[in-house]
Order: structure tokens, then sequence, then C-alpha cells
């Protein structure tokens, strides 16, 4: 199940849908929105996707390690829009036989999706903002301006 | 040919647009594209960073010949989780 939202996650149901007699082990990870950025308060948290490009590539990294490890039950749910702090931003769930499986393909959905999905996380804190990940696009004007 | 050129993010707020058009000339390339949009935009990006394409929601090489109806689009850094 793959999923890109401007609602409120729901990580007890998601991981509910993946529960099955089949499987012995079930991997909940949450993404959560943090309070600081280097010793900045932040203040809330703005996503923006290119949905039908993020909804191919979330749904590419779940058949990839469907078949890297063997395994069927992959929830992935993405939040966009306004998230405040310490709110849910992902949630990645993976149900399988064994709990080995479980953990590393887990881990790696959010490595995958941190790499290749086209969304963006903009923190907002007192006197500014910034776009994440994207400290080597400064333009030559606004580095003299903030040193 | 007409490509409308979609923005997302930091490429969105710095042309102050979520939508373009650039006129190329036939078979003109991603990187033909990318010239383009960095002569109309200067401000984009720094000349050291590569800017990257997506064309029909699949990221594009350089060297990716564009056709018109492509839906293209600029992708800053990725973010997520």
């Amino acid at each position: 199940m793959i999923n890109i939202t401007f609602d409120k996650l729901d990580p007890e149901g998601l991981t509910e849908a993946m529960r099955s007699s089949a499987n012995g082990a079930v991997v909940t990870f949450l993404g959560t929105t943090r309070d600081s950025f280097d010793g900045k308060k932040v203040i809330r948290l703005e996503y923006e996707a290119y949905e039908d490009m993020a909804t191919k590539k979330l749904d590419e990294i779940r058949k990839e390690m469907q078949q890297q490890f063997s395994i069927e039950d992959i929830a992935i749910s993405h939040r966009i829009g306004v998230v405040d702090i310490s709110e849910i931003s992902l949630v990645v769930v993976v149900a399988s036989p064994h709990r080995k499986e479980a953990f590393m393909a887990c881990q790696k959905i959010v490595d995958r999706v941190k790499e290749i999905v086209p969304i963006w996380k903009k923190e907002i804190f007192e006197g500014g903002s910034h776009w994440v990940a994207c400290e080597n696009h400064e333009l030559e004007e606004t580095k003299q301006e903030t040193v | 040919m007409n490509i409308e050129v979609t923005f997302f993010a930091l490429y969105r707020e710095r042309v102050g647009k979520k939508k373009h058009t650039v006129i190329l000339p036939e078979m003109a390339s991603v990187a033909n594209l990318v010239a383009e949009i960095r002569g109309e935009f200067p401000f984009i990006a720094p000349p050291s960073v590569n800017i990257v394409v997506a064309v029909n929601a699949e990221y594009a090489e350089t060297t990716d010949i564009l056709y018109e109806g492509d839906d293209v689009c600029l992708i800053p850094p990725v973010s997520g989780g």
C-alpha cells in the first residue's frame, strides 16, 4: 500500500492492515518532525511533492524491497502540506515471516525514500525558513546576507 | 517546439511560479533545456550545481531528447521522510 496525503497519518491502521497469519514479524517506522535545526527553533514544516512521480517512486521502492527480501506486505505512507512539530510525516510498515527481513527492509525503504522520492521539506523557524538538503544551492548574495 | 516546465519547492520559489513554457528547437536535449532555463532564470541555482530533470515522471539523463507534450519537471535535492 502506497499513499501520499495531506491528512494525518494512521500508523495503527496501517500496521493492522499489514498483519497476517503468515507473518511472524511486523516492523513499523515513524518519521516525526523535529523542533530544532542548527540550534534554531523550528516552528513547523511544510512538505511539497511531485505527487505523480513520488507515488511511482514509492511503488518502485516497495516492489524492489519485495523482491530483494522475498516479502509481500509493505506499506508506505507520506504526509505532505503543513506538518506541526512532533507529528508523523512518514509511516513505513513491513511485515514478514521472520524479523530479520522486516528490520532490514524497513531501514532500506526509509533510506531509499530520502534518496529518490521527489518530496521536499521546508523548515520554518523564527525569522526564516529553508529547504532541507538544498545547502549546495545557496546563492552568493544569500550567503553574504546570512554571514 | 514549446515545452512546459514545472518547478517544485526551492526552484518554484526562486522562479516565482509553478510553470513556465520554454521554446526549444526540435530534438533538443535535457541539457539544452537546462541551459535555456538557466539563461532565463540565472538565479535558479548556482552554476556549480547540477539541476536534475524529470521527464514523464522519471529521472532523465542530460542527453535525453525532449518531445512536445513531454511532462518536464525540475527537481531540487529531495528531502522527504
